[in-house]
């Protein structure tokens, strides 16, 4: 809808530069939900003091790192108008690629490269099928879901892949500074990802294109090929965390991923990503990530039943998107 | 003093930073038909939505019949019976007339079903009422833009409607249909149903209205009677200023030199085997009625619809295009039709739309765009093409719709293109901004840019082009230079009687 409005004074617009940057740093999505993540940890810590130990917070980030680095990958299918539903088979399969190459004795750097183009091209497939064949993101990855869960089982006959080279596992098991590797890894990943969609021709594309996907194909951009590629990225980046996971536990499970698409998904629309596409932002993914995992982990602290946790879970992604809902409605 | 029907006392509205409106006052009678005219921002469609309850206003207070109304919601106004269609319809594309007619205000039989018998035969009465002739069964997607509009207006009736407003009821509208819908008003108007129709057409607006209120920059302006009112005391109530001439004249004649050639375009189920070519620095016009075929030509042209056959010849040499990264690359740039839904990103950024085409332009070997760069071009066309922004940052979405074209256009003309191609580039925005388009239009076509002008007001055409051409069932029917072309002979060309 058009406002009818007219642009006052000269008054409003030297307030408007004066106090915008602090302005927009509150106004910011990102500081609300920031906070929302800050008071859930007070509430938790009050509750369940060992929360905030050393330990506690060590573990915690490691796991919320592994679920935010596949989080950052389907934000960007996400910000074009998609989805990927296939991210948690994709970081099964690519954990297992990666295994496998290294149980049969190839180098472990060739092995993580294995492993991560196998993921890449797991989220070409679905961007070809989506933007040139034109079927609908959620049909293709849904089905990619039980292909490259398929997959996995078909190659592995169900059992899972040991004899992993000693040298990755720092990947999943090491610090860096005190820091797990994969919490710095997962800062890495994000700097790389918030630089692409800030900075480059490529992310404004993506965003232009979760906005009004006619007017920017009119404006002479080739969508399709933006839209492929950011399902490109989000099987790497589910590729990354499938190889974190294989360090972490020494093997490659055949299980691994499964249902992680519901916490990617949920952290990055917690972090104020929307569904319709076009408005997110990495920052958010990465709080919304956050929040996720700190609930998890302070609902097993506070010994609530396992049976509980995941209803909760699903109630807090209805009731982030009830709020985002909510301060939509009062904007327009 | 007997009450108005409607009264509406100083109502004030602020948004955030603006000045919506500051002591309106409005009224209208029974069976009066009253037209709110206004640039873009002059607060007409806010008022509006006060009136039908989508906002709140501020301070003011409005009498219905003479008591005081306090509209909530938009459920509350259509109760009262004040009853508003959008300019964008609010239609269901998928079902049928009379089940738009009637949803949310269902028919039932008394086991609580829903009653098809029922539907129909009130649908029916309704459409006898207002001596319109609709198909009741089939979706309304397959109706015609002026068909789906009387469904909307045979929706609002179907309520005890006392008031209804129309928000630029014809812009989507052929001349013949404007008629028709005129005709259903001054029915309405006899039965005592009062009208607000707003409009940027002032000859509607003189022709259908038996008063005439103005708005400017959220305020009172003027209020007279459509018998003593002329187009010139109209424009100048609403811009505040005597408007020298309408439209600027050309100070340049075009080129001998042929710019771009199209030959046997044909594609999608209307376009024949189209030929034709523009010269460079001439405004061709492209005239027609809606559903010709105008805008499928075009797409087809810039490669937005494939092309089943055809060749695009660019100074005499063949060009292929494909896609419409292609026509940009051969500096071919495109104004939509709709620049909401085809011309915008709405949540981003003036800066953001205007660059959206010059990428290239704007990045470095790695990829990384140049804020700086970007700001530049932004910078300048927010400058020469007059754009009314708080900043460059400010989101297309809460701009009026004068500036939205502005914008549009400037992404356009970030191209730097050889051939602009502009699809109603002044639809549903105001008298001033309309003049200002046009003489950016001439300006450009000065500078040798060529230009293929659509516009579905023949006046428009005709005081733009150079020559026109005249399209009517997918084939062109006429190619009249200006000097032989008028009203008259582009019409009959348009239905096709030529």
């Amino acid at each position: 809808m058009v406002h009818e409005e007219k642009i006052l004074t000269s008054k409003a617009e030297h307030t408007f530069s004066v106090s915008s940057s602090i302005q927009r740093i509150f106004r910011q999505r990102e500081s609300a939900i920031f906070l929302a993540l800050v008071a859930i940890m007070v509430v938790i810590t009050i509750v369940a003091p060992q929360f905030a130990t050393s330990g506690n917070i060590y573990r915690v980030s490691r796991q919320i790192s592994l679920v935010a680095i596949a989080s950052l990958g389907v934000f960007t299918v996400i910000l074009t108008g998609g989805i990927d539903l296939s991210l948690g088979s994709t970081i099964g399969l690519s954990g297992v690629t990666c295994g496998m190459a290294m149980a049969a004795g190839v180098h472990p750097l060739l092995a993580i490269l294995l492993g991560m183009v196998t993921g890449f091209s797991v989220g070409i497939i679905n961007g070809l099928l989506v933007s040139y064949v034109g079927i609908t993101p959620f049909i293709v990855t849904l089905g990619m879901l039980s292909i490259a869960r398929g997959s996995i089982w078909i190659v592995t006959k169900g059992w899972p892949v040991e004899n992993i080279d000693d040298r990755i596992l720092v990947l999943g098991q090491g610090d860096l500074l005190g820091i797990p590797v994969p919490v710095v890894i997962m800062f890495a990943v994000a700097l790389a990802i918030h630089f692409l969609m800030r900075f480059t021709v490529f992310g404004r594309r993506v965003y232009a294109i979760g906005g009004n996907e006619e007017a920017t194909r009119l404006s002479g951009i080739d969508v399709q090929k933006i839209k492929c590629l950011a399902y490109g990225i989000s099987g790497l980046l589910a590729s990354v965390t499938g190889i974190i996971l294989v360090a972490r536990f020494s093997s490659a499970q055949t299980s691994s991923g499964e249902g992680w698409e519901l916490d990617a998904i949920a952290a990055a629309v917690i972090g104020g990503t929307s569904l319709a596409g076009g408005a997110g932002s990495v920052v958010g993914v990465l709080i919304g990530a956050a929040i996720m995992g700190v609930i998890r982990n302070g609902l097993v602290l506070m010994r609530v039943s396992a049976y509980w946790q995941t209803s909760i879970m699903g109630l807090i992604v209805i009731l982030a998107a009830v709020i985002d809902r909510v301060k939509n409605r009062k904007v327009a | 003093m007997g009450a108005h029907l409607i009264e509406m006392r100083n109502i004030s509205k602020r948004f955030p930073g603006v000045r919506a409106l500051q002591d309106v006052n409005f009224t209208i009678e029974e069976g009066e038909v009253v037209c709110l005219l206004g640039e873009n921002g002059a607060g007409k469609s806010t008022l509006m939505k006060i009136l039908t309850g989508v906002y709140q206003q501020d301070s003011g207070v409005i009498f219905f019949q003479g008591e005081e109304l306090d509209v909530a919601s938009t459920r509350d106004a259509y109760k009262r019976g004040i009853n508003i269609i959008f300019q964008e319809f609010n239609l269901c594309p998928n079902l049928s007339a009379m089940e738009n007619i009637f949803l949310g205000n269902e028919n039932r039989t008394r086991q609580g079903l829903f009653s098809h018998k029922e539907t129909r035969k009130k649908a029916l009465a309704l459409f006898e009422k207002l001596d319109i002739d609709i198909e009741a069964d089939i979706p309304v997607c397959k109706l015609s833009v002026a068909k789906q509009q009387m469904v909307e207006i045979a929706k609002a009736l179907s309520y005890d409607t006392k008031v209804l407003i129309m928000d630029e009821p014809t812009s989507a509208l052929t001349m013949k249909e404007i008629d028709t819908l005129f005709t259903i008003i001054r029915c309405l108007k006899e039965r005592g149903v009062a009208v607000i129709f707003i409009s940027h057409k002032l000859e509607e607006v003189l022709a259908i209205s038996d008063r005439i209120v103005v708005l400017r920059d959220g305020e009172n302006c003027g209020d007279i009677l459509a018998k003593d009112a002329t187009e010139n005391t109209l424009v100048s109530l609403m811009v505040g200023r005597e408007m020298a001439g309408f439209y600027t004249k050309r100070m340049m004649q075009p080129s001998e030199e042929i710019l771009l050639e199209a030959r046997g375009i044909t594609g999608g189920s209307k376009i024949r085997d189209v030929s034709f070519s523009i010269r460079k620095g001439e405004v061709l016009g492209l005239a027609g009625l809606v559903g010709a075929g105008r805008n499928a030509l075009v797409k087809l042209l810039i490669g937005a619809d494939r092309k089943s056959a055809g060749q695009i010849f660019m100074h005499g040499q063949e060009i292929q295009i494909q896609s419409p990264k292609d026509a940009v690359k051969h500096r071919i740039a495109y104004l939509p039709e709709d620049r909401k839904c085809a011309g915008l990103v709405l949540p981003m950024t003036a800066r953001e739309n205007t660059t959206l085409c010059v990428h290239t332009k704007i990045q470095n070997r790695m990829g990384m765009i140049s804020r700086r760069k970007e700001n530049a071009i932004t910078d300048a066309y927010i400058k020469e093409l007059r754009i009314k922004v708080f900043s460059r940052e400010q989101v297309t979405r809460t701009l009026s719709g004068g500036n939205q074209q502005k914008i549009v256009l400037a992404k356009a003309l970030a191209v730097d293109p050889l051939l602009l191609i502009l699809c109603e580039p002044t639809r549903g925005i105001d008298v001033g901004a309309k003049a200002e388009v046009h003489s950016i239009i001439s300006a450009l076509a000065d500078k040798g840019m060529s230009i293929l002008v659509i516009s579905s007001e023949l006046q428009e055409v005709l005081n733009l082009a150079d020559r026109i051409l005249v399209m009517h069932e997918g084939v062109i029917t006429a190619n009249l230079p200006i000097a032989e072309a008028n009203q008259e002979n582009v019409m009959r060309a348009a239905i096709g009687s030529a």
